[in-house]
C-alpha cells in the first residue's frame, strides 16, 4: 500500500507544471457561459491541444499522451493548482469521447476526436427531455429511418453548452413498439446548425445561457453518425453516464485547488473563528476525495470495473463543492452577493451539482440498492 | 502507487476478523462492563498473540513495528467487534515508552500482551482499574502511577474511567507526547471506522428484516437515503485513515480521526433512528456500538482539536 508516484509519473507532473507555468492566462478568462467567454475558452483549448495537453489520457494517435489513470490524476492536480481555465470541451471529452473509444468506429474516431481535442468543434450533451429527466428511459424524441440515415424529431432540454456549441449527442427512440422503455433507443450525434434544429438558450439562475432547449423537426442525421448498433443506445449511454458520475467529470485536483483558495481567503479575512470548522472540513474533504479516487483508481488498475461506487463519488463531490462555495461566499460577507467574482461563478455552477448527472436522490437509491442490497420499493 | 492493502495485509485483517467473530465479543463487553475481567483478559492475550500490539513496537523490543498500516487494519477489526479494554491506551503507552531505557523494560511485555497499559493525559485513564501499567503525563514528565482512583461511569458502560493516583516513578522527563498522540489518534480513528461499519451492517440487516405496512422498512426511500449517507461518510473516511497511516503526518492523522469518528457517530444516530425503540434499550446488542461511537468521538482529541491540528499544519495536500 503506498501513495508515492513512480519517478516517471513525477517527471510527467514536472513537465505539465512547467508548461502550465508558461501558458496559463494571467487574467482569468470571461465566464464560459457567455458568448465572449465561450470563444476565449475555445482559443485556450486550441493552445492546450497544440502541445498535446488538452486530452492527455487519449491515445497519441488521437492527440493525447496515452496517459494512464494515475497520470491523468496528476495532470488534473497540476492543471487546477495552476489556476487554469474551466474546460469548455468537457462534455465532449469526458462523455462522448469515452463512448466513441468503446463503441465508435475507427472512421468516427478519426473524424470527431481531433476537432474535439482542439476546441474547433464543441459538443453539447442532449439527454434530458421535458418529461424525461431522472427517468431518462421515458424519453420520446424520435429517430425515424430514412434513406441513408435518420430523421430526428422532438424536444431536448437542459442541454449543457448548447447555447454556443456546434454539435450534440443524445438518445432517440428508434423503435416505439418495444416492451420496455430502455429498448429501441439509438445513440446519435447531430449538428446543432442543421436544418430543422432550433436552439433556444435557457438562462440559468444568474441569467447566463449555460444550457438550452433543442427543438428538432425532421433533422437528417447520416448513418455514419449513429454510435453502435441502432436500438442499443441505452446500454451504450449507460457506459457514458458511469463516466459522468465517476472519475472523469470532477477530478480531485479541482477540489484540492479550490480548498487551497478557500484557505487563502479565510486567512486573508483574518481567520474568522466562526468559519474555522468549515474551512478545515473543506481541506479535509478535498484530501478525502483525492485519496478515495486514488483508491478507486488502484482497484480499476487491478482490473475491477467502476460500478455503483461512482454514485458515492457523485454524492460526495456535489455536496462538497456546494459547501465549499457557500463557505467562501459567507467569508466574503457583503461582497459575497456580487455576481462578477470567480467565487460567485463557482457557486452558481456548484448549485447544479446535486441535480445533474443523475440527481443525488437517484444516486442514493443506487447506493442503497446496489451497494447495501436494500430492496427496491416505494420512492 | 497502489493505494490498496496488499494480499498479506488483507489476510491479516481477515484472520483477525474471523478470530474475533468466533470470540463472542458482545458477551465479553458485557462482562467487562460489570467489572468481570476474565473473558476480557483472555481475549487480550489472543489479540496480542495475533501480533496486534507488536505493530507499534520495534523489532528490537520484541515487536514487529512500527507498522501503522497494519495497526490501522487491526483496529478497524477491533472496533467492528467492539473489543473492550484500553487498546488505544496500550498503543499510546508503547509510543510514549519508545526511548531505549524504558523501552527495554516495558515494551516486550506489552508486545506479548502480558501488560495491559493505560495513560492519563488529562483527568482520566481508561480502565485504570484493569490496567497493570498506569502512565500519567504530568508537568514534569511521564510517571508510573502507583494506582487508580475510583471508577466513574462512562456513557459507554464498557469504558471505565479512572483518575490515576499522583506520584510514582518518573520514567521520562520529556516524553514524545506528539508521537504518542499520533499513534493513539490513528488507532482511535481505525476503531471508530470499524464501529461505524458494524453499525451500518447491523442496521442494513435489520431494515431488510423488519416489516411495516406489509413491506420491509428498508424499501422506503427515506430509510434508504439515511443509510446511503452513512455508507458515503464511512467510504470517504477509510482512505483518510489509510492515507494517514502511510504518512503518519499529525495533520493527516487528525483529519482521519475527525472524519472516522464523525462518520461513526452519524451512523450511530442513523442506526438508532432506524431500529426504533429496540435500539434504545441496553439489552439489545446494538447499544454496545452506539455508546462506543459517542465515546470515541471525544477520546484523544475531539472534533475541534482535530480541526485545529489540520489548520495549524501549515501544510497543503
Amino acid at each position: 500500500m503506498d501513495l508515492t508516484h513512480a519517478p516517471a509519473d513525477e517527471e510527467f507532473r514536472a513537465e505539465a507544471r512547467a508548461w502550465l507555468d508558461g501558458h496559463v492566462p494571467g487574467t482569468p478568462l470571461p465566464s464560459l457561459e457567455t458568448e465572449e467567454g465561450f470563444a476565449a475558452h475555445r482559443v485556450w483549448e486550441a493552445e492546450l491541444a497544440a502541445d498535446r495537453w488538452s486530452v492527455v489520457s487519449w491515445p497519441e494517435e488521437h492527440g493525447g499522451r496515452g496517459a494512464g489513470l494515475i497520470r491523468w490524476l496528476v495532470f488534473e492536480e497540476e492543471y487546477w493548482a495552476a489556476g487554469a481555465p474551466g474546460r469548455v470541451s468537457q462534455n465532449g471529452i469526458s462523455l462522448l469521447a469515452p463512448t466513441l473509444f468503446d463503441h465508435g468506429t475507427a472512421e468516427q474516431r478519426a473524424r470527431v476526436l481531433p476537432r474535439m481535442a482542439s476546441g474547433e468543434v464543441v459538443w453539447a450533451q442532449a439527454w434530458s427531455e421535458p418529461e424525461a429527466g431522472s427517468d431518462l428511459a421515458s424519453l420520446t424524441s424520435r429517430a425515424v429511418r430514412t434513406d441513408g440515415g435518420w430523421l430526428l424529431s422532438g424536444q431536448k432540454t437542459w442541454s449543457s453548452r448548447a447555447a454556443f456549441a456546434d454539435r450534440a449527442f443524445g438518445l432517440f427512440r428508434s423503435d416505439p413498439d418495444t416492451p420496455k422503455p430502455h429498448q429501441g433507443l439509438t445513440y446519435l450525434m447531430f449538428d446543432l446548425r442543421a436544418p430543422g434544429v432550433t436552439v433556444r438558450p435557457i438562462g440559468r439562475l444568474d441569467g447566463k445561457p449555460a444550457f438550452a432547449e433543442l427543438f428538432l423537426d425532421e433533422v437528417f442525421v447520416p448513418d455514419e453518425d449513429v454510435i453502435g448498433e441502432p436500438g442499443q443506445g441505452w446500454r451504450i449511454a449507460m457506459s457514458t453516464t458511469g463516466n459522468e458520475r465517476g472519475l472523469t467529470l470532477r477530478s480531485p485536483g479541482r477540489f484540492l485547488a479550490a480548498a487551497d483558495r478557500l484557505l487563502d481567503l479565510w486567512r486573508a479575512q483574518g481567520s474568522p473563528e466562526q468559519a474555522r470548522a468549515r474551512v478545515a472540513d473543506a481541506l479535509i474533504g478535498a484530501r478525502a476525495y483525492q485519496l478515495f479516487t486514488y483508491e478507486a483508481a488502484s482497484r480499476f488498475l487491478d482490473g475491477e470495473p467502476l460500478g455503483a461506487e461512482s454514485s458515492l463519488n457523485k454524492v460526495f463531490w456535489s455536496e462538497y463543492d456546494l459547501a465549499l462555495h457557500e463557505t467562501a461566499l459567507d467569508l466574503l460577507g457583503e461582497e459575497g452577493e456580487l455576481a462578477d467574482t470567480a467565487w460567485a461563478e463557482g457557486y452558481v455552477f456548484s448549485l447544479a451539482g446535486p441535480i445533474y448527472a443523475g440527481t443525488n436522490e437517484i444516486q442514493r437509491d443506487i447506493i442503497a440498492e446496489r451497494l447495501l442490497g436494500l430492496p427496491k420499493g416505494r420512492r | 502507487m497502489r493505494f490498496l492493502p496488499d494480499t498479506e495485509q488483507r489476510a491479516f485483517a481477515r484472520s483477525l476478523h474471523a478470530m474475533l467473530a468466533a470470540a463472542d465479543t458482545p458477551s465479553v463487553v458485557r462482562d467487562w462492563s460489570r467489572g468481570d475481567r476474565t473473558s476480557g483478559r483472555a481475549l487480550w492475550s489472543r489479540i496480542a498473540d495475533a501480533g496486534v500490539f507488536g505493530l507499534v513496537i520495534p523489532e528490537a523490543y520484541e515487536g514487529m513495528g512500527p507498522r501503522p498500516v497494519e495497526l490501522a487494519l487491526a483496529f478497524v477489526e477491533l472496533g467492528r467487534h467492539i473489543v473492550p479494554g484500553p487498546l488505544v491506551e496500550t498503543v499510546a503507552a508503547a509510543a510514549l515508552l519508545a526511548e531505549p531505557g524504558p523501552a527495554k523494560r516495558f515494551l516486550p511485555p506489552l508486545a506479548a500482551g502480558e501488560t495491559m497499559a493505560t495513560v492519563a493525559a488529562g483527568g482520566y485513564a481508561l480502565d485504570g482499574d484493569a490496567a497493570t501499567l498506569r502512565l500519567g503525563l504530568t508537568p514534569d514528565g511521564l510517571r508510573l502511577s502507583p494506582g487508580a482512583g475510583p471508577v466513574r461511569p462512562s456513557l459507554d458502560p464498557a469504558r471505565r474511567l479512572t483518575p490515576l493516583l499522583p506520584g510514582g516513578e518518573l520514567l521520562i522527563p520529556d516524553p514524545p507526547v506528539d508521537h504518542a498522540l499520533t499513534w493513539a489518534r490513528l488507532a482511535t480513528a481505525a476503531q471508530a471506522l470499524g464501529v461505524g461499519l458494524a453499525l451500518l451492517d447491523r442496521t442494513v440487516a435489520y431494515v431488510r428484516r423488519r416489516t411495516q405496512f406489509g413491506v420491509p422498512v428498508g424499501s422506503f426511500q427515506a430509510v434508504k437515503h439515511r443509510l446511503a449517507d452513512a455508507r458515503t461518510a464511512l467510504e470517504f473516511a477509510r482512505p483518510l485513515l489509510f492515507g494517514a497511516a502511510l504518512t503518519m503526518d499529525p495533520a493527516d492523522v487528525a483529519a482521519a480521526k475527525l472524519k472516522a469518528c464523525e462518520a461513526a457517530y452519524a451512523t450511530a444516530r442513523t442506526a438508532l433512528q432506524l431500529h426504533g425503540a429496540i435500539g434504545y434499550t441496553a439489552e439489545y446488542e446494538l447499544s454496545l456500538w452506539l455508546t462506543r461511537a459517542r465515546a470515541l468521538r471525544s477520546a484523544w482529541g475531539g472534533p475541534d482539536e482535530c480541526r485545529e491540528r489540520v489548520l495549524s499544519g501549515g501544510r497543503r495536500w
